[in-house]
């Protein structure tokens, strides 16, 4: 079968604003991943097409886009699932500043993530022989949350950072979840302190659109939750 | 552009980073990375990394080393292998106490499994007769890697470390065997950048994307062992690549060795446990290089199943373990099935065919990282390589599964390490502009060429043919045959044509840069196969059925020469405690 697409081009160099280009690709098959079309593209129709990719898995993270309206990892989306009797629209991730075509700047995406301590803080010293004493059962709290991929299609869906650049948004706030639950960490009330603040967590309106983009299926809105419970039951 | 650092890590994967972290904060320390650390291709590993921490039942070092060896066909140097055996449960240790989330026992210890060509003795009076399977592969559920490279990534920025990422390393300056620096392009502004250094430690992967069918990322183009190999040093070992047996029909994505270590079974298309006949004792948890010439062989026997696509495969069942445990244990692996496949592991069997998973050769290194400029063993005074690019040996012929995580934490730590001794009374080495020249010259020509040919097409028929003819099963006349290809792909990669003459964020030029690094590390592999008459690990030639270790215990260093044809000079293994014996499971 053929698709019919429509992706937003921007090359700095010549264009003064982003456009949109339609390409047609022959022959493809509904099991393709998005990113096979794109690099069908790539490879053989325009060569200037710019876009990110590695693992083709779902792992890495760079290929983050909006497909249709939706932020998506190009890798992790099947033709199947996409209606493609209809031109597919494939735009970069929006609210980041567009380097090419779709490729974005991450610059403030990882500053963000930064600014919540995004490590195990523990003044006092592991045991010499062997490891911290976790229950699995506390493991597995963290599992959820560790799944993170940081390929930013939570923050960029959600329309409080598209109001406010500097909400720190889904993806640090997931990463600050991760140690502030972790019992082996001693640090929680310096990141609930980080959140408790005007472009902190009380940005999170449950508008759960970073839940429905997240390819790695976090219940991103339910972990906030949790952390405003948090923070709200701390001492004065 | 000139850069100034007292260290250069070239790779921001678990190698990388865990070298990073290393370095003392009194030098400074840049790290430069094709792509974002979090994105680099350790994040995709999934079963686990092994040491005899001894959680669930008794084990050693000492069974741990002597299943590397067996496991490498002996061609591992027996020393690295106790090296990194004995390091292996401090470096599991530290890394949760870095914080790296892990799967638990009922102790709240770190969980382990069983994995493939992982043993001990089953009588204690009896060590190597018989052996079966053990737990000794640290776990967190099937994102091992994920979390490593995250917790990895986390503690480069504790410690503040300086990152170049989205910067394309093009050459390492090397003079009169000491190292100088490297020279790497920003690919968002295709600014040339000569980083002048007094160590540089290469950390860049791996280059499966030398075959069709691989797990590997669509990073993983050998750029590092292209570098290497370009400046005149030698690559090692590299007839050694690892096909993973159980890769996701068609598109070769990693399924783990976990699911068979949670007691999934291989099947052939008549529902036969195959790995019966193959591998008496462990079965299914065979070493990966017997699963995946047991699964071509099942096929080449008519024993496969016929894709849609022409390829056959076999089957990995996973349905008698439940949902709970498929849940719990293999919750990506079995998403990927679902995504990829459409099969539903829990009541479906997934189809699986062998993978290009890993370079058992590299960069040669001493057990410091240290990289050697011949056979003899003399250095290169400030260059160091660790992880997949690196070449100790500790794999030999064969990788036994979750011994490439362990590889890079404690390789790159002890990078690191020398690094900072090294240091203690290193000096600058003078360095100029022209240093960048040679990088100029090769990226002009590539931007200029008014040729015909697409990087894609060279690029597609480089992978179909060394998958056809320098894969699992590989003899003279299709390693011959290799060699009039590539020599033909090496012309024409010559009269490449780019449809992007842009600076910003070049990805073309980038892909044309990449093939010429493929090219570069499928030459040292296919001669390094040719020439190599025997078959050991993962090395094996129809033509020569047998290992011959009267002629062939030593390792293969290939030095690139003009005219396309390399000079293959040999290293003895070292040997310690273990003669080589039948390599029976």
């Amino acid at each position: 079968m053929d698709v019919q697409l429509k992706i937003l081009r921007y090359n700095p160099e010549k264009d003064t604003e982003p456009y949109f280009q339609d390409f047609t690709v022959k022959g493809v098959s509904n099991d393709w991943r998005l990113l096979d079309v794109l690099q069908e593209i790539k490879w053989q129709q325009d060569g200037t097409l710019t876009f990110r990719y590695s693992c083709a898995h779902g792992i890495c993270g760079s290929d983050g886009m909006k497909v249709n309206g939706k932020n998506r990892l190009a890798c992790s989306l099947l033709l199947k699932d996409i209606n493609t009797k209809k031109t597919i629209v494939v735009e970069p991730l929006p609210s980041l500043p567009i380097i090419k075509d779709l490729v974005v700047d991450m610059t403030s995406f990882f500053s963000k993530y930064e600014v919540v301590k995004p490590y195990l803080i523990n003044a006092t010293p592991p045991p010499q022989n062997g490891e911290r004493l976790q229950s699995n059962e506390d493991a597995e709290k963290l599992f959820e949350s560790a799944k993170c991929i940081l390929c930013a299609c939570c923050t960029t869906s959600c329309p409080s950072t598209w109001t406010n650049e500097n909400y720190l948004g889904p993806a640090a706030m997931l990463k600050a979840y991760r140690f502030v639950y972790d019992t082996r960490d001693d640090a929680a009330n310096e990141r609930l302190d980080i959140l408790d603040t005007p472009d902190g967590i009380w940005r999170c309106h449950t508008i759960f659109n970073c839940i429905e983009a997240c390819p790695k299926e976090i219940n991103l809105t339910w972990h906030f939750s949790q952390l405003k419970k948090r923070i709200s039951s701390r001492e004065m | 552009m000139i850069k100034t650092f007292d260290v250069v890590i070239v790779g921001a994967g678990g190698a990388g980073l865990r070298a990073a972290v290393e370095i003392p904060k009194e030098y400074s320390c840049a790290v430069i990375s094709k792509v974002f650390p979090p994105r680099s291709h350790t994040g995709t590993a999934q079963g686990g990394v092994c040491a005899a921490l001894g959680n669930m039942e008794e084990d050693s070092w000492e069974n741990h080393a002597f299943d590397t060896v067996k496991g490498s066909d002996y061609l591992g140097d027996q020393d690295s292998i106790d090296v990194m055996c004995q390091d292996a449960i401090r470096a599991i240790i530290e890394l949760e106490h870095m914080g790296m989330p892990f799967s638990r026992n009922e102790k709240g210890q770190i969980a382990q499994r069983k994995f493939g060509g992982h043993t001990k003795p089953a009588d204690k009076n009896d060590p190597y007769t018989k052996r079966v399977p053990v737990m000794r592969s640290c776990y967190s559920a099937d994102r091992t890697g994920h979390v490593m490279l995250q917790t990895l990534f986390e503690n480069s920025i504790k410690n503040q470390v300086t990152f170049f990422s989205e910067y394309f390393a093009t050459d390492l300056i090397v003079e009169d065997g000491v190292c100088k620096g490297v020279v790497a392009m920003d690919i968002a502004t295709s600014e040339i950048t000569v980083f002048q250094a007094k160590a540089v430690l290469f950390a860049t992967g791996g280059y499966g994307r030398v075959f069709r069918i691989t797990s590997n990322a669509h990073a993983g183009t050998g750029d590092g062992m292209a570098l290497v190999y370009r400046a005149g040093l030698p690559l090692e070992d590299m007839e050694f690549f690892q096909f993973h047996p159980t890769g996701l029909w068609k598109l070769g994505i990693l399924v783990s060795e976990a699911a068979r270590g949670e007691g999934g079974i291989l099947k052939n298309k008549d529902g036969e446990r195959f790995m019966e006949r193959y591998a008496p004792t462990v079965k299914d948890l065979a070493p990966r290089d017997m699963v995946s010439r047991a699964i071509i062989t099942e096929i080449r026997e008519g024993r496969g199943v016929k894709g849609s696509d022409g390829t056959d495969y076999v089957y990995l069942d996973l349905t008698h373990l439940g949902k709970e445990v498929i849940d719990e244990k293999l919750p990506e692996i079995t998403g990927f099935a679902r995504t990829y496949l459409g099969v539903e592991p829990t009541t479906d069997p997934i189809p699986i065919q062998p993978t290009a998973h890993y370079a058992m050769g590299g960069i040669p290194t001493n057990v410091d990282c240290e990289v050697l400029k011949n056979e003899k063993g003399d250095i290169v005074k400030g260059l160091y390589a660790a992880g997949e690019c690196a070449c100790v040996s500790v794999h030999g012929g064969n990788r036994l599964g979750t011994n490439s995580l362990l590889d890079l934490v404690v390789f790159g730590r002890r990078g690191g390490k020398a690094i900072a001794d090294f240091l203690k009374d290193a000096k600058f080495h003078e360095i100029s502009e022209s240093a960048a020249d040679r990088t100029r010259n090769v990226i002009e020509s590539i931007m200029e060429n008014k040729g015909t040919e697409k990087i894609s097409n060279l690029r597609t028929e480089l992978q179909n043919n060394m998958m056809e003819l320098c894969g699992i099963f590989r003899n003279e006349q299709d390693l011959r045959r290799m060699i009039e290809i590539l020599r033909d792909l090496r012309e024409r990669a010559k009269n490449v044509f780019l449809q992007d003459k842009g600076r910003v964020f070049n990805t073309e030029l980038i892909g044309a840069l990449e093939l010429h690094n493929l090219l570069d590390t499928a030459e040292a592999t296919v001669f390094s196969a040719y020439a190599r008459q025997e078959s050991r690990g993962a090395h094996t030639r129809e033509d020569f059925t047998s290992r011959n270790d009267a002629e062939w215990m030593k390792h293969s260093f290939a030095f690139m020469k003009d005219g396309g044809v390399p000079e293959l000079k040999y290293k003895p293994v070292t040997i310690t405690r273990y003669q080589p014996m039948e390599r029976k499971y």
